[in-house]
């Protein structure tokens, strides 16, 4: 019986998933697709749920799905003219040839995700990797298997994780100035913010406390404080609640400069880089996922801001526009 | 007992939600379709948090169930008034009102 039903779910699970992708590609306004991700996106959240990964769950949830749908939604604000001109009505081969052939494509796609979602289900009984990181896991200080693999046993590929999203920061800055103005918040979105920013933050300090033993870390951690970060800028705050100037730089590069200053640090005590004596490891890993955790939500909210915050020049704190 | 006042409760919840996409696909106007989103928002997660939080017997579970009701109450009364205000003034501009 308990079989049948989950059977059923995830039947209906998978064709939700592949319904609103599809949806979110062929749709013809912007607009929709967007919103079709977003759903997309926390459908594929239960589906790694689903998979026992509720760490990736979380990130897809809140980043994949609440972050880019953020990004994205004031990307087609940009653009309020339609990108996708009214296909002409008069039959042409080409099209019908590039249709047919995109929709066997997708038809493809489709059995060889639900057949990878069974086979993961179902046939993946395979625990050497998992035995090892269990079997390795008391020496890191967190019990959180994730937590461990991804700050002890291979902290130099998420120290080059969060080089990448510092180089992707500096891209977006290079842009220039931030986008224009978005329309003018009301009260009940000045009164939701003055208490959904301050649950954000706590939310994301738990998030990020919790990662040592449960889901959560560094990641998820940021996405909420980057969404605190949103709420701001939707409400008023042009500068996102961002520093200016050279505290921009020190919360961007914050990252990247913990974890290299802990490897340095354990160098010079004569150990080799990334190797945390054990009885400080949780201590230590709790301080580069702080650090990591600021930079990463700067890096998030200078990318909604599309550019470099308002007041980044001068110094001189422009008028703020939206303020009654 | 518990896990059958537990069941009733959910299947409360579940009727809200089933009754707020009806709601969604038959009724004629914006209006009238996020008035009946927001009840399966708030009535149905509601019964389905209650319901849960007896099935879970954990007060930390039990917290953490009623703050995810309470941010998504919060969220949506704020995005359907966000709505029906952007939805009026649509209409002020179409009809001269």
């Amino acid at each position: 019986m308990e079989n049948i039903a989950w059977s059923a779910f995830d039947v209906l699970l998978i064709a939700a998933t592949l319904s609103l992708a599809w949806a979110s590609l062929t749709t013809e306004h912007l607009r929709r697709a967007v919103i079709f991700f977003i759903a997309f996106g926390l459908l594929l959240s239960l589906i790694w749920l689903r998979l026992k990964a509720p760490d990736v769950a979380l990130a897809e949830a809140a980043i994949g799905a609440g972050l880019t749908g953020a990004l994205l939604l004031a990307a087609v604000a940009d653009h309020q003219k339609p990108i996708n001109k009214k296909p002409d009505q008069k039959f042409s081969l080409a099209d019908f040839v590039a249709n047919t052939f995109l929709n066997l494509l997708f038809i493809a796609f489709a059995i060889v995700f639900g057949a990878a979602y069974t086979f993961a289900l179902n046939e993946v009984n395979d625990s050497r990797l998992t035995d090892i990181v269990f079997q390795h896991l008391p020496g890191t200080g967190v019990t959180n298997p994730v937590t461990g693999v991804l700050l002890d046993f291979r902290a130099y590929d998420t120290m080059l994780e969060l080089a990448v999203l510092l180089a992707a920061a500096l891209g977006v800055m290079a842009i220039g100035k931030t986008r224009r103005d978005f329309v003018k918040p009301g009260d009940m979105e000045r009164g939701l913010s003055q208490w959904l920013i301050p649950t954000l933050i706590i939310l994301s300090l738990y998030l990020l406390w919790a990662g040592a033993n449960a889901p959560g870390g560094a990641f998820q951690a940021a996405a909420l404080l980057a969404a605190a970060g949103v709420v701001m800028r939707l409400t008023g705050y042009v500068d996102g609640g961002l520093p200016q100037g050279i505290w921009l730089r020190v919360l961007l590069v914050s990252g990247v400069g913990g974890f290299l200053l802990v490897s340095l640090i354990m160098m010079f005590a004569g150990r080799i880089y990334f190797d945390y004596p054990e009885s400080w490891a949780g201590s230590l890993i709790l301080l580069i996922e702080s650090m990591a955790t600021i930079s990463i939500a700067a890096t998030l909210v200078v990318a909604y801001l599309c550019g470099q915050p308002d007041t980044w020049f001068g110094g001189q704190q422009k008028e703020n526009k939206h303020a009654d | 007992m518990i896990n059958l006042i537990a069941l009733c409760l959910i299947l409360f919840g579940l009727f809200f939600f089933i009754a707020g996409s009806i709601g969604i696909l038959r009724l004629p106007d914006i209006h009238s379709r996020l008035h009946a989103l927001t009840k399966a928002d708030n009535l149905g997660l509601g019964f389905l948090a209650l319901g849960l939080i007896l099935l879970s017997g954990d007060i930390f579970i039990a917290a953490k169930l009623l703050l995810a009701w309470l941010l998504v109450i919060a969220s949506s009364a704020a995005s359907a008034q966000l709505i029906a205000q952007r939805a009026r003034r649509r209409e002020r501009d179409v009809w001269k009102i």
